[in-house]
C-alpha cells in the first residue's frame, strides 16, 4: 500500500477558548471509505472540516497540528485554499444545490477552475458526473430545470455530482443522508460503493448501521478525541476499548 | 402516585396534594365566555387592520384627487387670436437670415416683440398688449420660422394669453378680467390647448412662460449622480462588512455609525455638503453635481443597511456549497451571494432614491434654490430640482403659479412612479425561485 492520501498528526481545534478536538492523529487511504462515528458534539464534523479547511470560514476557529495531503501540509502558508478544495471535495448534511439549473450546478466547478475548453467538453463533464452520481437517467431531459426543484435525495446526488465534476482526489461527506428518507439513503449508500474505487472517501455519520454498510475503516470519536480506529469489522465485532463497545451496543449516544 | 405529590417546601404547614389529572371541562359557562371573547378579539383586530388600510388608501386617494384637480389646469393654456399684418409691421428683416441658427436673433432684432404688441393694440384697443403673455412674441417667432411665407401678408396667429386672462378663463380671476374673457369669448378670439411650454421651458417670473423641464432635467442629473455614487459605495461597504470584515470593536463602531447616519436629519447633510463640497473643494454652487453628491451621502446609509440585511438573508449553505467546490471568496460573492441578495438591495436602493428625489432641505443649503431660467446642459451647470421648484412656486404671490405648483407635483409623482416601476421590474427580473 502507498503512503496515506491524507495524514493528520496531533490535530487540535479550538473555537475561541473551547477545545473541540484534542490530539487526533489519523490516516486516510485512497480507494477506501473511512467512517467517522461518535455521539453528537464529539467533534467528528469539526475534524472533517479541517481536512479541506472549511473551518477557515468560522471566525474564531483555530487549528493546530499537521494535516498533509500527499505529503503537503495543507495549513502551510503557500497552500492555495481554492486548489485544495478542488482536490478535496465536500458534500454537506443538508442538500444545498445552487438555485440555478441542474446543468449549471454541475458545470459551476469545472467552469470556475477552467477545466473544460469549450461548451461541448463542459457538457461532456456534466453528463459524466451526473452518470457517476446515478442521476443522469432521471434528469437528462430537464437539465435546464432548477436544481432546487428536485427531491431531497436527488438534490443530494446532484451535490455529489457537483463535487465529483471537478475531479477531486478526496470526497468528504458530512452526514450526507441525515436529511433523507430510507430509500434515498439506500441510493446514496449504493453510490458511495460505486465511487469507492476512484476517490478517498471520508464520511461522517450518526448511523452506525450505515458506517458498517459503507465503510472499510471506522474511527470512533468521543468528547473531541479519537478513541479507536481500525477496520470496520474489527470496530463493530471486536472493539478494543470499553467506550467504543458501549457506544456501538447503544449504551449511550 | 408518587408523581402527584407536591414537593414539600420548608416552612409551610401542610403539604398540598395535587390530583394527578384534572380534566378540563370545556362546556362550562366561563370557558364558553372565554372562547367567545377570543373570537371577538380576533374580529376586532381584523376590523382595526381593515380600517387602517382603508384609511391610508383614502388619504392617498384624497392626495391624488386634490393634486390632479388642482394641477391639471397647469397643463392647459389659454390662447388669444392675434391678427398681424406683417408687411405693415415695420420689420427690418434680412430674409436670408431666416434659415439657420441665427434666425432667432435676427427676428428678435428685427423688432418682432414690438410688432406683436402693436398688433395686439390694433386688434384689442389701447390695453390690448396687456392681454398677451410676455412670451407671446416667441410663439409668433416660431410660427414665422416654420413658415416664412407668413411675412408676405396678413395672418391670424394663436398666441398665449397673459396670466390674468389665463386664470380668468379658468374661472378663478378678478371680475374685470372675467368680463374681458367673456368679451373675447364672444368674439371667438379665445381657445384652450395643451401647454407644451410647461414641459419644455424652465422657470420664469411669468407663470404663462414657466415650465418644469429645467427642474426635471436637474432632478434627473442629480439622481444619476446620487445613484452612481451611493449604489456602488453602499453595496461594496455592505459586502465588505458582511463578507470580509472580522467582527471586532472597530467594525461594531462602523456599524453603529452607519445606523446613526441613516437617522440624521437631511438638512445636516446639506450643511455638510456646503462645508465640504463648496467651501473645501470649491465645486460649483447650485450644481446638480454637488446636489447629487450631497444626496448620495444621505442615501448611502440606507443602501448599506438594506444591502447588509439582504446579504445576511442569503443562506450560509450556499456559501458552503460554493467554497466546497473551490470557489474563491470573490467568486462566492459575485456568483452566488450578490445575485441572491440583489432583489433586497434594489428594494433598499429604491427607498433611498425615492427619499432623495423628494428631498428639498439639503439642496437649499448648497444653493439649488436659485432662480434658474435655463435647463442645465452639464452636471456643473446651475440647476434646480423638482421639489425645490415646487417649494419656490408655492411661495410666489402671482396666482398663476398655484396651478403650476400642483402641476409640478404631478410631474414629480409621475417621475417617482416611473422610478419605482423600473426598480420593481428589475427586482422581479432578478428574483430567484427556490
Amino acid at each position: 500500500m502507498n503512503a496515506s492520501k491524507i495524514s493528520a498528526r496531533n490535530v487540535n481545534v479550538f473555537y475561541g477558548q473551547k477545545q473541540a478536538i484534542s490530539d487526533v492523529s489519523l490516516d486516510f487511504d485512497s480507494d477506501v471509505v473511512t467512517a467517522l462515528i461518535g455521539p453528537s458534539g464529539c467533534g467528528k464534523s469539526t475534524f472533517l472540516r479541517t481536512l479541506n479547511r472549511m473551518n477557515d470560514t468560522i471566525a474564531n476557529a483555530r487549528v493546530e497540528g499537521r494535516i498533509a495531503l500527499d505529503g503537503e501540509d495543507i495549513y502551510a502558508a503557500e497552500m492555495d485554499v481554492v486548489q485544495l478544495r478542488a482536490r478535496v471535495g465536500m458534500v454537506f448534511q443538508k442538500p444545498n444545490p445552487f438555485p440555478k439549473s441542474i446543468f449549471e450546478n454541475v458545470a459551476y466547478g469545472p467552469r470556475i477552475h477552467g477545466l473544460a475548453s469549450g461548451s461541448a467538453q463542459l457538457a461532456d463533464i456534466v453528463e459524466r458526473s451526473l452518470k457517476r452520481a446515478g442521476l443522469w437517467d432521471e434528469v437528462k431531459d430537464r437539465l435546464s430545470d432548477s436544481g432546487t426543484a428536485l427531491s431531497g435525495g436527488q438534490q443530494q446526488r446532484l451535490c455529489i455530482a457537483r463535487a465529483i465534476a471537478v475531479d477531486p482526489e478526496v470526497i468528504l461527506m458530512d452526514e450526507p443522508c441525515s436529511a433523507l428518507d430510507p430509500i434515498a439513503t439506500a441510493r446514496i449508500e449504493e453510490l458511495i460503493h460505486e465511487l469507492k474505487g476512484r476517490y478517498a472517501i471520508v464520511i461522517v455519520t450518526h448511523n452506525m448501521q450505515q458506517a458498517a454498510r459503507v465503510s472499510q475503516r471506522t474511527a470512533f470519536f468521543h468528547l473531541g478525541s479519537l478513541v479507536e480506529y481500525g477496520t470496520t469489522s474489527d470496530i463493530f465485532t471486536n472493539p478494543r476499548q470499553e467506550r467504543t463497545k458501549d457506544y456501538i451496543t447503544g449504551r449511550y449516544g | 402516585m408518587s408523581d402527584g405529590v407536591a414537593p414539600i417546601v420548608p416552612g409551610t404547614a401542610a403539604p398540598v396534594t395535587v390530583p394527578a389529572r384534572m380534566p378540563t371541562d370545556w362546556q362550562t359557562a366561563s370557558r364558553q365566555t372565554r372562547i367567545r371573547r377570543r373570537y371577538a378579539a380576533e374580529a376586532r383586530f381584523r376590523l382595526m387592520g381593515l380600517f387602517a388600510v382603508v384609511m391610508s388608501a383614502g388619504f392617498l386617494a384624497i392626495l391624488l384627487f386634490t393634486m390632479i384637480s388642482n394641477g391639471i389646469g397647469g397643463f392647459a393654456q389659454t390662447r388669444i387670436a392675434l391678427p398681424i399684418d406683417f408687411p405693415r409691421a415695420g420689420l427690418t428683416l434680412d430674409q436670408a437670415r431666416l434659415k439657420g441658427p441665427g434666425a432667432d436673433l435676427a427676428l428678435a432684432g428685427a423688432g418682432l416683440p414690438e410688432a406683436t404688441q402693436a398688433a395686439a393694440i390694433v386688434a384689442y384697443g389701447p390695453d390690448g398688449d396687456k392681454l398677451l403673455s410676455d412670451g407671446a412674441w416667441l410663439r409668433v417667432r416660431d410660427q414665422v420660422k416654420a413658415n416664412p411665407a407668413l411675412l408676405r401678408g396678413r395672418a391670424t396667429l394663436w398666441v398665449p394669453a397673459a396670466d390674468t386672462i389665463d386664470i380668468a378663463a379658468k374661472h378663478d380671476g378678478a371680475p374685470a378680467d372675467e368680463a374681458i374673457v367673456a368679451k373675447l369669448k364672444a368674439m371667438g378670439a379665445l381657445s384652450t390647448g395643451f401647454n407644451a411650454f410647461f414641459l419644455t421651458a424652465s422657470d420664469s417670473t411669468d407663470p404663462t412662460m414657466a415650465g418644469i423641464w429645467g427642474a426635471l432635467k436637474g432632478s434627473i442629473f442629480t439622481m444619476v449622480v446620487t445613484l452612481l455614487i451611493a449604489f456602488p459605495v453602499g453595496v461594496l461597504s455592505a459586502l465588505y462588512l458582511e463578507e470580509y470584515a472580522t467582527r471586532n470593536r472597530f467594525t461594531d463602531l462602523i456599524e453603529v455609525s452607519i445606523n446613526n447616519l441613516a437617522a440624521v436629519p437631511s438638512i445636516i447633510f446639506g450643511l455638510l455638503g456646503l462645508a465640504v463640497f463648496l467651501n473645501t473643494f470649491h465645486l460649483p454652487r447650485s450644481a446638480a453635481l454637488v446636489g447629487g453628491l450631497t444626496l448620495a451621502l444621505m442615501t448611502m446609509p440606507v443602501i448599506v443597511i438594506a444591502s447588509r440585511n439582504a446579504i445576511k438573508a442569503v443562506p450560509p449553505s450556499i456559501r458552503d456549497a460554493a467554497l466546497g467546490v473551490g470557489a474563491s471568496p470573490i467568486q462566492v460573492v459575485f456568483h452566488h451571494v450578490l445575485p441572491l441578495a440583489l432583489p433586497g438591495i434594489l428594494t433598499g436602493t429604491i427607498i433611498g432614491m425615492a427619499r432623495a428625489l423628494g428631498e428639498t432641505a439639503p439642496l437649499l443649503m448648497i444653493g439649488m434654490r436659485a432662480f434658474i431660467s435655463a435647463p442645465p446642459d452639464r452636471l456643473s451647470d446651475p440647476a434646480t430640482v423638482l421639489p425645490v421648484q415646487i417649494f419656490l412656486w408655492s411661495d410666489q404671490v402671482n396666482r398663476g403659479f398655484v396651478e403650476k405648483t400642483s402641476a409640478a407635483i404631478i410631474v414629480l409623482l409621475v417621475f417617482l412612479l416611473a422610478m419605482n416601476g423600473v426598480a420593481i421590474y428589475l427586482r422581479n427580473k432578478f428574483e430567484t425561485r427556490w
